[in-house]
């Protein structure tokens, strides 16, 4: 019989087996099993219920706040993201260091304090809090609060994604549109943004995904007032902590669709896509 | 129209990389910057290409303030060592890149953009390969294409930034041929950077050999070979 040998980076056939079997089991208990149950429980009073519980007013509210939440936040981190990518990337300046850390704070920043920062400057007791209310502004328990701080935890995603893609592509193919006559906007357009479209998407997709789904910071500056400064997160809570259990997993269930939608999508972009992406790759 | 460059100095934090380099390029030469690592030569050339600024000195071309010139209207055509392709784009669409952004008004049309495109893959020898992207085409093929891109744009002065340093050697003598070949055809003022003496020597009508940012000696290559005039310009030429 002819002996087989492994390939030097090849591993043993138990331990590809053993390592498969771990990876394919933690999904399953921790990941696929409580999205199934939480599926379940939704239906527990069949599909008139979920349709119920779906289309009640303050259910309806949450979707639109936290819709509302993310149309504004996501745009603004999107252009900031790529405002302090292409700023770290391209530019050498004092305390560069310093930027990207601080970029990277709200990622390290318990949400809750994210919250609590915001109430100490718009509070009534707050820096600008007494000020905003004589001019009858009002920023927490409302609204432009509840943006705020979506802003603040979801602000790193973009940018997290841009700068290591941006400071590996250099400033080569931008010289090389510069002395071929473009200007600083025509070589963004058309350089630059085709370049790091792919990170961009992506870092868009997962700012999305958290700005829908972030629920301490909100938390402490929404003000919880039903079907007016709850957020998705914030209305299952609520419908939790008043024994609607089929209500609460319908809201989640939902808001867990959403987040499965954008990982279709970006799946989705990823096929479609597959060859172009192939090609960016290779160099 | 030629061009002379006069006294230019360049430090990057205190690091100076050129100490006051001059030199005169009759219009239509094809100028190497022969030197060691750190001598200066990149950074010349980047100046000449509006890529970096100079701290002193001038340049002038066809009767221009060069140095007083953004890049973008400068329009030198400069090709990089690492080709700079655009990757996302077809070798057509990087060719025509700086006719596409060009004003409408100094905008070819679509199909005179075709033609020169066609015209310029010829030039370069690489007739039909207007649809591939970069990624699919070998180190020398993607240099011919970045030479074809700076020249659609019928540039005045050529730079060239050690543009066959990631070539072998076979590739580097083709193409070297056809870079000068197509330096007479264009009629344009080439700068050519290379470490590689024999690339140098072979190719130019003007040889500067740079040291510590300073031009060491400057001229034809014959005289510059039988006399060289500092102990580190012969020692360099006898490596």
């Amino acid at each position: 019989m002819k002996k087989r040998y492994l390939k030097p980076t090849e591993d043993p056939l138990w331990l590809k087996l053993i390592l498969g079997a771990v990876t394919i089991g933690f999904i399953a208990v921790l990941l696929l099993l409580p999205l199934v149950l939480m599926f379940k429980e939704a239906l527990a009073n069949g599909l008139n219920g979920f349709w119920a519980s779906m289309t009640e007013p303050d259910a309806l509210a949450s979707v639109r706040l936290s819709l509302i939440a993310a149309a504004i936040a996501v745009p603004l981190n999107t252009v900031f993201g790529i405002a302090a990518a292409w700023a770290i990337a391209k530019y050498d300046f004092r305390g560069k260091t310093f930027l990207v850390t601080l970029i990277d704070l709200p990622f390290s920043v318990s949400p809750v304090v994210a919250g609590l920062i915001y109430v100490l400057v718009f509070g009534m007791q707050g820096w600008l809090g007494p000020t905003l209310a004589d001019h009858d502004v009002r920023i927490l328990f409302a609204l432009p609060g509840i943006v705020l701080v979506t802003i603040f935890v979801t602000f790193p995603f973009v940018a997290r994604e841009l700068i290591p893609l941006m400071v590996d592509q250099g400033r080569d193919e931008e010289e090389a549109a510069a002395t071929l006559g473009a200007s600083g906007f025509q070589t963004f357009l058309r350089v630059t943004l085709p370049n790091i479209k792919w990170g961009l998407l992506y870092g868009i997709l997962l700012c999305n995904a958290r700005a829908l789904g972030e629920f301490g910071a909100v938390s402490v500056v929404s003000g919880h007032i039903r079907g007016v400064t709850n957020t998705m997160p914030l209305h299952v809570q609520l419908l939790y902590d008043n024994y609607d259990y089929a209500g609460a997993f319908t809201v989640a269930a939902l808001l867990a669709m959403l987040a499965l939608l954008t990982l279709a999508l970006k799946s989705l972009l990823e096929w479609r896509y597959a060859d172009e992406l192939a090609a960016a790759h290779r160099r | 129209m030629s061009l002379t460059v006069d006294s230019v100095t360049k430090k990057f934090r205190r690091f100076p990389a050129l100490n006051g380099a001059s030199f005169v390029a009759p219009q239509g030469s094809f100028v190497s910057l022969l030197g060691p690592s750190g001598s200066g030569k990149t950074t010349l050339l980047r100046i000449l290409g509006g890529l970096e600024f100079a701290d002193s000195g001038s340049v002038r071309f066809a009767d221009l303030n060069w140095l007083d010139m953004p890049a973008r209207t400068r329009n030198p055509g400069f090709v990089f060592q690492q080709y700079a392709l655009f990757k996302h784009m077809t070798v057509a669409d990087n060719i025509a890149f700086g006719l596409k952004v060009r004003p409408r008004s100094k905008r070819p049309s679509k199909s005179e953009i075709q033609d020169r495109v066609k015209s310029l893959l010829d030039l370069v020898q690489l007739p039909g390969l207007e649809q591939r992207y970069p990624s699919q085409l070998s180190g020398g093929q993607r240099q011919r294409v970045a030479l074809a891109r700076a020249l659609a744009i019928e540039p005045r002065m050529l730079l060239l930034d050690e543009p066959f340093g990631a070539l072998d050697a076979k590739v580097r003598k083709e193409l070297r041929a056809d870079l000068r070949r197509i330096h007479d055809h264009a009629g344009v003022t080439t700068v050519f950077v290379t470490h590689d003496q024999e690339e140098a020597f072979a190719v130019a009508d003007l040889v500067a050999v740079m040291k510590d940012g300073r031009i060491e000696q400057y001229g034809a290559p014959a005289d510059v070979r039988r006399n060289p005039r500092t102990p580190f310009v012969s020692e360099f030429l006898s490596v």
